[in-house]
């Protein structure tokens, strides 16, 4: 499993994306609150590409009048069909026994470590100073 | 730089070997001024002035629930460079037709289109300068698009001048209505509009939706957008059993019917029930001569999008079967958010010969291309 600079670490803010393909595949990160997961971007449904979607979050109701918008901005939902997966687990909201998306594993390193590192950053110069999201896949 | 731009890794579906004709593509104007042209100053200056009046409940012609996403499109869909969905034709080349390798895409204008307008002078004259707008903005710019005429076809005979004007012009290749008319489909008054398609040599093509006066189903208004978008098929039913029993398929016999968006998998059960009702109500409709069966699967024909998907796979072959292989079209409904990704939306149950059909042979055949 190769490991893949995506990007400084500033370039994606909470509640930001970013996609990039490795080899013939699509993977996009999200930053919730400081974390990073990565997830296929290929929708399993018909293929639309969910770096495109729309973050949302779940009503939850403990009790009859008591409501709260919960885990907002954790769920992507495809731009095409609207189905929801969870950016955490990459599970469908929907059918969260079947339908999942393939997630992958992902750190962030300092610069330094990526020059010495046998990392690979494609498309920029990576600087000492900064710290990067790495994905492998 | 938060990138997300969309990826896309172009391809033809591997089973598309007699080519990709796609019957359903709804564009849109960058802006109301795109018309402007083509309208005659007095209804320039009504549509200014009075705007479009939809026969519709609610206000002003507006759908009384939000459509699944804004303007009921895919959100990937909104040109980088502004515009609605579908409305700038780099994109829509990018997105669409050289993202599938499409050979031939049919557009279907539907807002705005001026149908169902409760003016029907301005009703035509919004139908003509549509017609003219798709020959200006899309059809001379990109030759593998053609057009369908739009027809304000609540004035049917408006609607047959403006088919023959058309007549002969081959960026042309049907007339579209839509699937919710002010009276049955069938209705004699209707009937130029029949008359003048056979005449040039054209498919009718019915596409679900539209604005009849009348409540959306059956049973009256309905509350989600689920329910009208289930309904696109029992609306297009109403209109399939008015076509036959008026006689319309047996004093048109070379009328050729799509019907778009619709489903399909109730047809056979329609057939079913006229067929026998004909038997016993034969007195009634002296004019039929031929089981409504027979001529169902004579004049329709059927498209993909969106396909009912049966828990078993056998069922929809079962289908395709009793609706004919040479009678189904592939359509993506571009840019609408339940658009069919042509590499994805077949079935692979289908056999390989059966799709390359459905993907372009049957179109081919039918529009003669």
């Amino acid at each position: 499993m190769a490991r893949h600079v995506v990007a400084p670490v500033a370039d994606i803010p909470p509640g930001g994306r970013h996609v990039i393909t490795v080899g013939e595949r699509r993977i996009v990160v999200f930053n919730l609150g400081g974390e990073f997961f990565a997830l296929s971007d290929r929708c399993p449904h018909q293929g639309g590409s969910l770096c495109q979607g729309l973050l949302s979050g779940h009503v939850e109701s403990p009790a009859p009048g008591e409501y709260v918008y919960a885990r907002r901005g954790e769920m992507i939902r495809c731009p095409w069909h609207y189905w929801e997966f969870d950016i955490r687990t990459g599970k469908s909201w929907f059918d969260p026994k079947r339908v999942q998306l393939r997630q992958f594993q992902t750190h962030v390193e300092t610069g330094a470590a990526l020059q010495e590192g046998p990392y690979q950053a494609e498309t920029f110069p990576v600087r000492v100073e900064d710290h990067y999201v790495v994905v492998e896949a | 730089m938060n990138v997300i731009q969309p990826i896309q890794v172009p391809g033809k579906p591997a089973t598309a070997t007699l080519g990709l004709l796609d019957v359903d593509i709804h564009p849109r104007p960058k802006s109301l001024e795109e018309f402007r042209p083509f309208l005659t100053d007095r209804w320039w200056q009504h549509m200014l002035t009075w705007g479009m009046r939809q026969r519709h409940g609610f206000t002003g012609g507006s759908p009384p629930f939000p459509k699944a996403q804004p303007l009921a499109s895919r959100r990937d869909s909104w040109p980088p460079n502004g515009g609605t969905p579908c409305s700038d034709l780099d994109f829509m080349r990018f997105q669409l037709l050289d993202n599938y390798g499409h050979d031939i895409g049919v557009l279907n204008p539907l807002q705005p289109s001026g149908q169902g307008d409760r003016n029907n002078a301005f009703s035509a004259a919004m139908a003509h300068a549509v017609n003219e707008w798709q020959l200006e903005q899309w059809l001379r710019k990109e030759p593998r698009l053609r057009g369908s005429i739009v027809v304000p076809y609540e004035d049917p005979i408006a609607s047959a001048a403006e088919i023959r004007k058309r007549a002969g012009d081959p960026n042309f290749v049907q007339v579209l209505m839509m699937s919710r008319t002010a009276e049955p489909a069938g209705n004699p008054r209707y009937w130029p509009i029949y008359e003048a398609a056979v005449e040039a040599g054209l498919p009718v093509a019915f596409h679900a939706f539209g604005y009849s006066g009348w409540a959306m189903t059956n049973g009256g208004w309905p509350s989600f957008y689920i329910e009208e978008v289930s309904e696109h098929a029992t609306s297009c039913q109403n209109q399939v059993i008015s076509l036959v029993v008026e006689g319309v398929l047996e004093r048109f016999p070379a009328l050729k019917i799509i019907l778009i968006e619709c489903g399909f998998a109730w047809l056979p059960s329609v057939a079913w029930r006229l067929d026998t009702h004909w038997k016993h109500l034969k007195s009634e409709v002296p004019h039929l001569k031929r089981a409504p069966s027979e001529q169902i699967r004579q004049h329709i024909w059927v498209s993909t999008q969106p396909m009912e998907e049966p828990e078993r796979g056998q069922h929809i072959l079962d289908i395709f079967d009793w609706v004919g292989w040479d009678r189904i079209l592939f359509a993506s409904d571009y840019p609408h958010w339940d658009f069919d990704d042509a590499r994805e939306a077949i079935p692979g149950i289908i056999p390989k010969e059966r799709r390359a059909a459905i993907y372009g042979g049957n179109a081919r055949a039918l529009y003669g291309l």
